[in-house]
């Protein structure tokens, strides 16, 4: 984990709501895991004194590049997107802990919104490793499918859904998962974004007994374990505990976590 | 040139993080080097384990942030066993702040905290804003305050530093009735109590409702209770609310306090603390200042 400023290389908008941000990496000299996640300074400091958590959504270590995916949401997240290329960011990181791949079978992503961003990763570290990777993506409309194409073309199965076409309900993903789950050697369930689609992918490891992990967020202060801003209750050995996202987490086996 | 002395904490540097913000130095620790540091402040320990306040904890203001946190802690004998030898190792001075619900957890906290050998005072926490028993209760009326500080004191074996609430008419009084109780310090101030509101939901952003203010955006108001007590008690006092670089520290010391605090400031540069004590002397060679102990209360000094 490092303090570094990284220079722009591109900042642009992908539809209405999701900016894509790339970083010149080259001061980065460690590992950057997929899930992992950068604390990003937006601009102002008196405007916008807090930093930003942002999950990795691509990290390229031939090119020394890092990705983000970003919802614009609230004053941070606008005053991002008037960077330009040649301004430099302030970023913390990488931080937290990542996922873990599996040992055996393909894995099975399940994501909604910007979850996807943090899935990404995910998705290309397995392909890199000749995994088979499916991807249920969940959003509100069919221009909300982040990243759909880009996950085709490095070898996922991508399955959409979206509120609009009314595919997108409980009723209708859950057996379209379970068949996944019968049909192609899943070894792992991932989900993030979503804490209805969590809960879902939560219930469905325990029920076919298959590792599970989840990626959850929560405003953070420090970013790196010190102020509790990020608390969050998880069960380990059958007693609830408190976990901070930032530090023990953002990514959690999926049992641990309490979904309220 | 910056070294300064109070009572129990020798600081070759008058800059410490604040407690809250620093939880008990293992993180920090891996950043830099802790001896770096005037002294720590570790997070408040209370009697019994603490799970804090619901989530959102946390939400940002223009120069400032809300925090809500509710004292999260493991508790005393957690601490005891698990954070204070980990710096016991090092050689930097810990300030250990201290809550409780009823005078006797802080009682039984204060015994049990300043016996460590890590521990070279107390801070004696009557002013957090979050919690609904304790904490500020214990930091609003004179005599409440003063009653708390004597017996803290009756039972600490090291010297104690009140913590003292901006959220009070008379601050004076205040830092008066605990002088005359006891406390060997003050440290002042902790947060302001504010409340923002989101648009969208259009209820209040933090879990809690309320939370306490810190940030630049407090200074103007640390700055003047400094001014207005340092002249009117003895003790000294360690100074906080929004400080970012050098020139914020010597404001502080011009003000009347004898060593700073720092808190928001490590959320937006980890490293600002060991930054702000390298720019000190720096600064203090600019103004032809040999001894940063000169400037103590100097705007008020004839």
């Amino acid at each position: 984990m490092k303090l570094f400023n990284a220079k722009i290389i591109a900042n642009h908008p992908i539809n209405a709501r999701y900016w894509h941000m790339i970083l010149d990496a080259s001061m980065l000299d460690e590992h950057v895991a997929p899930g992992q996640f950068f604390h990003l300074q937006c601009g102002d400091a008196q405007q916008n004194p807090l930093r930003r958590p942002l999950s990795v959504f691509h990290y390229h270590q031939a090119s020394a590049t890092l990705e983000f995916l970003y919802l614009v949401k609230g004053s941070g997240t606008q005053q991002m997107t008037q960077r330009r290329p040649g301004d430099y960011m302030n970023l913390i990181g990488p931080l937290g802990r990542g996922f873990t791949l599996p040992e055996q079978g393909a894995l099975l992503l399940i994501a909604r919104g910007v979850g996807v961003a943090t899935l990404h990763a995910l998705a290309r570290e397995a392909r890199a490793q000749n995994k088979a990777v499916h991807v249920l993506l969940s959003a509100r409309t069919a221009n909300d499918l982040l990243t759909a194409t880009a996950l085709a073309e490095i070898g996922a199965n991508v399955y959409t859904v979206t509120d609009q076409e009314g595919t997108s309900n409980l009723e209708q993903v859950r057996p379209r998962l379970e068949q996944l789950i019968h049909a192609e050697k899943i070894g792992a369930l991932y989900s993030c974004g979503s804490r209805r689609l969590s809960k879902l992918a939560q219930d469905l490891a325990e029920k076919y007994h298959l590792k599970g992990e989840l990626a959850t967020e929560a405003h953070m202060a420090c970013g790196i374990g010190d102020c509790y801003a990020c608390a969050c209750t998880i069960r380990s050995h059958g007693q609830l505990k408190t976990a901070r996202v930032c530090s023990d987490g953002p990514v959690f086996p999926i049992e641990q976590v309490v979904i309220q | 040139m910056i070294e300064v002395h109070l009572p129990g904490l020798d600081l070759k540097n008058p800059v410490m993080p604040a407690s809250g913000c620093f939880a008990f130095g293992a993180e920090y620790g891996a950043l830099y080097d802790l001896n770096e540091l005037g002294a720590v402040t570790i997070k408040a320990a209370t009697l019994q384990p603490r799970f804090g306040n619901s989530t959102p904890r946390v939400a940002e203001t223009p120069s400032g942030m809300l925090n809500a946190i509710g004292l999260q802690n493991p508790g005393a004998d957690q601490i005891i066993k698990n954070e204070l030898p980990r710096l016991e190792k090092q050689k930097v001075p810990v300030l250990a702040n201290i809550a409780g619900s009823e005078v006797d957890d802080y009682i039984a906290t204060a015994k049990k905290i300043s016996r460590h050998p890590a521990v070279n005072a107390l801070e004696l926490n009557i002013s957090c804003p979050n919690v609904k028993h304790g904490g500020i209760q214990f930091g609003t009326v004179p005599e409440v305050a003063a009653e708390l500080t004597y017996k803290v004191k009756a039972v600490s074996e090291k010297p104690v530093y009140v913590k003292l609430s901006p959220n009070v008419t008379d601050i004076v009084a205040m830092a008066k009735a605990v002088e005359a109780a006891g406390a060997d310090g003050l440290s002042m101030i902790n947060t302001l109590l504010g409340m923002r509101i989101d648009l969208h939901t259009q209820k209040p952003v933090l879990a809690n409702l309320t939370g306490g203010l810190s940030g630049p955006a407090i200074k103007p108001v640390a700055i003047r209770m400094i001014y207005e007590v340092s002249q009117k008690v003895t003790i000294p006092i360690i100074g906080m609310g929004g400080i970012q670089n050098a020139d914020d520290v010597i404001e502080f010391f011009l003000a009347g306090a004898s060593a700073v605090a720092v808190g928001t400031a490590n959320f937006v540069d980890p490293f600002v603390c060991p930054k702000i004590i390298k720019e000190l002397p720096e600064k203090l060679n600019t103004m032809g200042v040999t001894d940063i102990n000169e400037l103590i209360g100097r705007s008020w000094k004839k």
